[in-house]
């Protein structure tokens, strides 16, 4: 599945127009991506919540050439899905 | 951000009831889980992707007893961030005073 499906079944199930339900789901995006970036976490009961992490400094090696190289500190993005979510993708809800 | 706050922004982006906002998060959030749980992928360009991955199973020990457990093999939900996504979230943006 993609963002085009995703825009799709927003369309059909609210009867806005295709443009709108595109600019909705662009708009969904852009407000986790802003918030997260801001080290703002978002929670969405049921499916879950993003929030930002700070990673050490590590040192890690090139896989290629297996010549050692730190890798820095860095923030990333985590997800934890929600207990609704989880339980759907064991079939158990 | 709660599911509220961001319905909030969203109806004035795209000028619909509040309502109707946190309708169309809900149909965003549902599409997303539906396909996982067909065993599906999601595959959204510059934020990421959402797959479902396997947990072999495993003796675990209940922590505040100490006693063993047996822990099965399950299948979880697992995001990962898309490098636009990724590159904003290290680089950072100022904290926004107005939304706290």
């Amino acid at each position: 599945m993609t963002k085009i499906d995703i825009i799709n079944r927003v369309a059909e199930q609210t009867g806005l127009p295709r443009q709108d339900a595109d600019t909705a789901i662009e708009t969904i995006i852009a407000l986790i991506k802003d918030s997260l970036a801001r080290d703002e976490p978002v929670i969405l009961r049921r499916f879950g919540s993003f929030q930002t992490r700070v990673k050490n400094p590590r040192l890690g090696r090139n896989p290629k050439t297996g010549e050692e190289a730190e890798i820095s500190a860095r923030k990333v993005v985590r997800f934890k899905a929600g207990k609704y979510f989880k339980s759907s993708v064991n079939g158990t809800s | 951000m709660t599911k509220s706050e961001m319905a909030e922004k969203l109806a004035e982006k795209v000028n619909v009831k509040k309502q109707q906002a946190e309708d169309i998060i809900n149909i965003f959030t549902n599409s997303i889980i539906e396909a996982l749980a067909k065993g599906d992928k999601v595959e959204i360009r510059g934020f990421g992707s959402f797959r479902v991955r396997d947990r072999a199973e495993k003796e675990g020990r209940n922590p505040k007893t100490g006693e063993k457990v047996h822990v099965p093999s399950k299948k979880v939900p697992f995001f990962k961030t898309g490098k636009d996504f990724r590159e904003i979230v290290d680089r950072g943006l100022p904290r926004d005073q107005s939304s706290e």
